[in-house]
């Protein structure tokens, strides 16, 4: 037992495990948000035509490097699981980070399920092509969680390693079926010529295609999770970001590529599975092999991701007693957060459980977004509160406070993209977290131990 | 039955017996640990701003 404990002040502390490098952050972060290139981005295109995606593709790709670039400077300083939480807490205050938590836990947890639901339906589709007809989802959806929490539950470093050979496969089949399909000559396999037509709906579906341009990206600030795990937190966390950031503006700008110029945007628009379709209309067994299996990696690597964010998200809201301090706990063997790891099992499973797949994608991309918004306000007040010669950091974004401001407006148009869609969603989700506010603020705030939340060995911010 | 419907049932069996064990383990290490000790755990601080 002494030897997985660090000792403070005579007493015996645990600790997690710092086991993480640069290669494991890319992985957890590109693992959790590269399924989006397999499936979903594609509702853009039924929004806005496909050069309507193709402007989503990038205007969200400048909104989630604004958030790449923000969450690298201050993570590189705030080494602590919980990443946007714990920023919340230090930079702004407890019902701002109360409310950032709930937003990381609901949205990994939201997106964990869907992937679940991802994983059954490919199964099911598998088996049809088999020849069974008619598979239960069901059990293959449950088999994910529990497979996928065990494996967390059992340590970080076998999790991420999983997570960085399978994102890898899922990337390197975007990269094949891209050589498939001979993009050196235009127009032998690609048809973009004949297949791209003006804005269908005018710039307001462009904006409306915004909110499905997320999918390409939805995820990658996760990487902020792993900063209580990693060895040398402030540089590896900036490398493993922004290097998934190249990776996803890359193999989203493929995807995109590759897709129009193969399929008209009225059946690119609604198909579920786009790469996957690619693949069988170039005819080529092997390819389409190598696309079942990428969808299926990618989609079992943000699963993964998923449980990891959100049970650090889970188990730091535990540990500053925002939560029940019994989440608070980590493994003396394995060093994990298992207790919350567990307890996010039969949340995970019963949104699954509901089937509504594009609902579910909704409140986490919602839940996503509403954290951003934060981020650009919490940096702002972070430069302000200790400017750059007060912290070492292990990462200075350029520009400030342009990110920031660009990040709120972008956030901000996304909202009204939302609106225009799921109206509906947008004030349901909203009503949750003001409601949960009114819980945090009435109710569990008196049980929160405010002294011990801030051991972080900051300097006094400026002005106080 | 076919091979599906086994793979099914295998599915459920393989995801009990995966919670169950976590749950076994769970309470497991609750009898063998003190709960101060399982919750030490402190924010931690990075290499470079150790410097």
């Amino acid at each position: 037992m002494s030897s997985s404990a660090a000792s403070a002040a005579g007493e015996q502390r645990i600790s997690m495990l710092k086991v993480l490098n640069p290669f494991h952050v890319w992985a957890l972060g590109v693992g959790i948000v590269l399924v989006g290139e397999f499936m979903g981005w594609n509702f853009s295109v039924a929004k806005g035509g496909a050069y309507g995606a193709l402007i989503a593709c990038w205007v969200i790709g400048l909104l989630y490097t604004c958030v790449a670039m923000i969450d690298s400077e201050v993570t590189s300083t705030v080494a602590a699981a919980g990443g946007q939480y714990t920023q919340a807490k230090h930079i702004i205050g407890p019902l701002m980070a109360f409310n950032v938590g709930l937003y990381l836990v609901m949205a990994y947890t939201m997106l964990e399920a869907a992937d679940a639901l991802i994983v059954g339906d490919l199964m099911k589709s598998g088996a049809e092509a088999l020849g069974y007809a008619g598979l239960n989802t069901q059990p293959f959806v449950v088999l994910t969680i529990a497979f996928l929490a065990w494996l967390n539950y059992r340590g970080v470093f076998m999790t991420l390693t999983l997570n960085f050979v399978i994102t890898l496969v899922a990337f390197a089949a975007i990269l094949v079926l891209f050589i498939g399909v001979d993009p050196l000559n235009p127009g032998t396999v690609l048809k973009h010529k004949e297949l791209l037509t003006d804005l269908p709906y005018g710039w307001i579906g462009v904006v409306a295609s915004l909110q499905f341009g997320m999918w390409y990206y939805l995820g990658i600030e996760g990487t902020c999770q792993a900063a209580e795990e990693t060895r040398s937190a402030a540089r590896s966390i900036p490398l493993g970001t922004m290097g998934g950031m190249m990776t996803l503006l890359v193999a989203a700008t493929l995807t995109w590529y590759i897709c129009t110029g193969l399929m008209p945007w009225q059946y690119l628009g609604q198909a579920y599975t786009p790469l996957y379709d690619a693949a069988s209309l170039l005819g080529n067994p092997v390819l389409q092999v190598l696309l079942f299996v990428g969808t299926l990696f990618a989609a079992v690597a943000s699963a993964n991701g998923c449980i990891n964010d959100a049970s650090r998200a889970w188990f730091s809201l535990g540990r500053d007693r925002f939560m029940p301090g019994w989440f608070g706990a980590i493994h003396p063997r394995y060093r994990t957060p298992y207790r919350a790891i567990i307890f996010l099992i039969p949340i995970a499973v019963s949104f699954a459980f509901t089937g509504l797949l594009d609902q579910v994608i909704t409140f986490s991309i919602l839940s996503g977004l509403l954290g951003y918004t934060f981020m650009s306000i919490n940096m702002v007040k972070f430069r302000k509160k200790w400017p750059l010669d007060s912290i070492k950091r292990g990462y200075v974004h350029p520009f400030h406070p342009i990110p920031a401001i660009v990040l709120f407006v972008l956030c901000s148009a996304v909202y009204f993209a939302t609106f225009l869609g799921y109206g509906a969603s947008l004030l349901a989700i909203m009503a949750f977290y003001i409601a949960a506010s009114v819980w945090f603020t009435f109710r569990r705030y008196q049980f929160v131990k405010r002294a011990d939340q801030f051991t972080m060995p900051w300097p006094r911010p400026k002005g106080y | 039955m076919n091979f599906w419907q086994l793979f099914s049932y295998a599915a459920w069996v393989i995801s009990a017996l995966l919670v169950a064990w976590m749950l076994a383990d769970m309470i497991s290490i609750s009898k063998q640990y003190d709960e101060d000790f399982l919750m030490s755990s402190r924010e931690g601080a990075d290499e470079l701003t150790d410097q």
